[in-house]
């Protein structure tokens, strides 16, 4: 299972705990943390479900590009950090 | 007359109260966090905050016994399958909230109807206290709302909601840019109004389109609901029709541009305004703060200055920011560099609140 962390600056308005959650791609890991965590959606993806404008998702170190659908494909041993971009200040 | 005002800005949410003779600052909510608006129902004393997160979005907190909670947020509907939309400058227009810019109460005999105007152009509806939200697709999907720009913002929003106070299913708003539109079935169908509005950023042919209007801000004279005032982009307009038609009033010193206005609760021919000097540079004309009041519907104007800053003044006044309480007396304004002031006698003299204020989005009596 992937390990999933999130920036420390949503803890004050969620909390999301790093956790190890089962997934072939970014979407289904985070819809596997939402399931868990039904409040956390909204702080992390838009209304048509795709990644918030300033946030961004790392998996192994490389950013992902499929902010959409995220489709990136992760492994069992991939770690996912979601992180704010610097674009929103 | 109310003793609370509610000081939505970029930084937090103060509630400011009366006490004895002056108004101080009492309670902070949300510090560090940006409050695009807020809403005090008179219905039943729950009040309402939008937050603009960035990173993490928009988000709505509704008052409680003991403090805040957080409730649904509006949420554009999924766009269908292969379904594009283009902005103003051909990039993906995304069907998602990204402010809230209006909220008002529904009508006395609607309890628990809220009303939300957002950016990028969807008004949405409750009908329990904001607990969950409803979009009105009958306006969302109008073919004229793609006609809708933004003005002075990327996208186009709907800032302003007034509920007839005769008749809790008619409605009017005013989208900036995209004038004024009108339903009298509860938003199932809607109407464009506002003949009569003049907008110069436009080609000729396009000048009195009511559709091509920047409605700065639209309201309602509660007691005589006929009389609707505009500060509108390039000036100042008032209908005596229930918005059908409007008049353009000229001649106003020290300049017709702004942001606000307010209309007297039982007088409508009664508004107030701030002024700065058109466009280009957006800040009080000559450094001086001041408020500008007509008594007869536009014929006159006043130039209201005592207690207000007369030099170096550069406190812009957002359409929200200016607020008049029930007793039709009491007026409250705050400004992008903080300040705050508070008038106890229709705007014939004013009293600094503070002037250390975050930039101010929203003043409302509470």
């Amino acid at each position: 299972m992937a390990k999933v962390i999130f920036t420390p600056n949503i803890q004050r308005h969620v909390v999301c705990l790093e956790g190890e959650v089962p997934g072939r791609t970014v979407r289904e890991v985070l819809e596997n943390v939402f399931t868990e965590n039904p409040r956390a959606r909204a702080y992390v993806l838009d209304d048509q479900s795709g990644l918030r404008k300033h946030m961004t998702i790392f998996v192994d170190g490389q950013m992902i590009r499929d902010r959409a659908r995220l489709a990136d494909g992760v492994n069992e041993s991939s770690t996912i950090y979601v992180f704010q971009a610097l674009s929103g200040g | 007359m109310s003793e609370k005002l509610l000081i939505s800005t970029r930084k937090g949410l103060f509630t400011v109260s009366r006490n004895t003779a002056h108004w101080e600052i009492d309670t902070v909510d949300f510090l560090g966090d940006n409050v695009s608006i807020a809403l005090s129902d008179h219905r039943d004393g729950r009040r309402y905050a939008a937050l603009d997160h960035g990173h993490f979005g928009v988000k709505l907190h509704r008052s409680t016994a003991t403090g805040w909670e957080e409730i649904a947020a509006p949420t554009y509907p999924p766009m269908p399958d292969g379904y594009e939309e283009q902005d103003m400058w051909g990039r993906p227009l995304k069907w998602s909230t990204a402010r809230i810019w209006a909220l008002a109460a529904g009508g006395p005999d609607e309890p628990g109807v809220i009303w939300c105007g957002t950016q990028p152009g969807g008004l949405f509806r409750s009908t329990d206290h904001g607990q969950s939200w409803e979009m009105i697709r009958s306006l969302w999907d109008h073919p004229k709302r793609k006609q809708w720009l933004g003005g002075g913002a990327d996208l186009p929003g709907i800032h302003s909601i007034c509920v007839d106070p005769r008749n809790s299913q008619c409605v009017w708003i005013g989208v900036s840019t995209g004038g004024i539109w009108f339903t009298d079935d509860g938003g199932c169908n809607w109407v464009q109004r506002g003949e009569g509005m003049r907008a110069e950023h436009v080609p000729p042919e396009l000048t009195h389109d009511p559709i091509a209007q920047d409605v700065h801000c639209l309201t309602q004279c509660p007691a005589a609901p006929h009389r609707m005032w505009v500060q509108h982009h390039n000036g100042i307009f008032v209908s005596s029709d229930e918005g059908k038609t409007f008049t353009e009033i000229v001649g106003v010193e020290p300049s017709s541009f702004g942001f606000a206005v307010v209309v007297h609760p039982r007088d409508p021919d009664t508004a107030w305004f701030v002024p700065q000097i058109k466009d280009e540079k957006r800040i009080p004309s000559g450094g001086k703060l001041v408020v500008t009041r007509t008594r007869d519907g536009g014929e006159k104007f006043e130039i209201l200055t005592k207690g207000l800053p007369q030099s170096h003044a550069y406190d812009v006044v957002y359409r929200h920011s200016l607020a008049l309480d029930e007793s039709g007396d009491r007026l409250a304004f705050g400004s992008t560099t903080g300040g705050l002031w508070v008038s106890e006698d229709q705007g014939e003299s004013w009293a600094c609140v503070t002037h250390t204020l975050p930039p101010v989005y929203a003043v409302r009596f509470a």
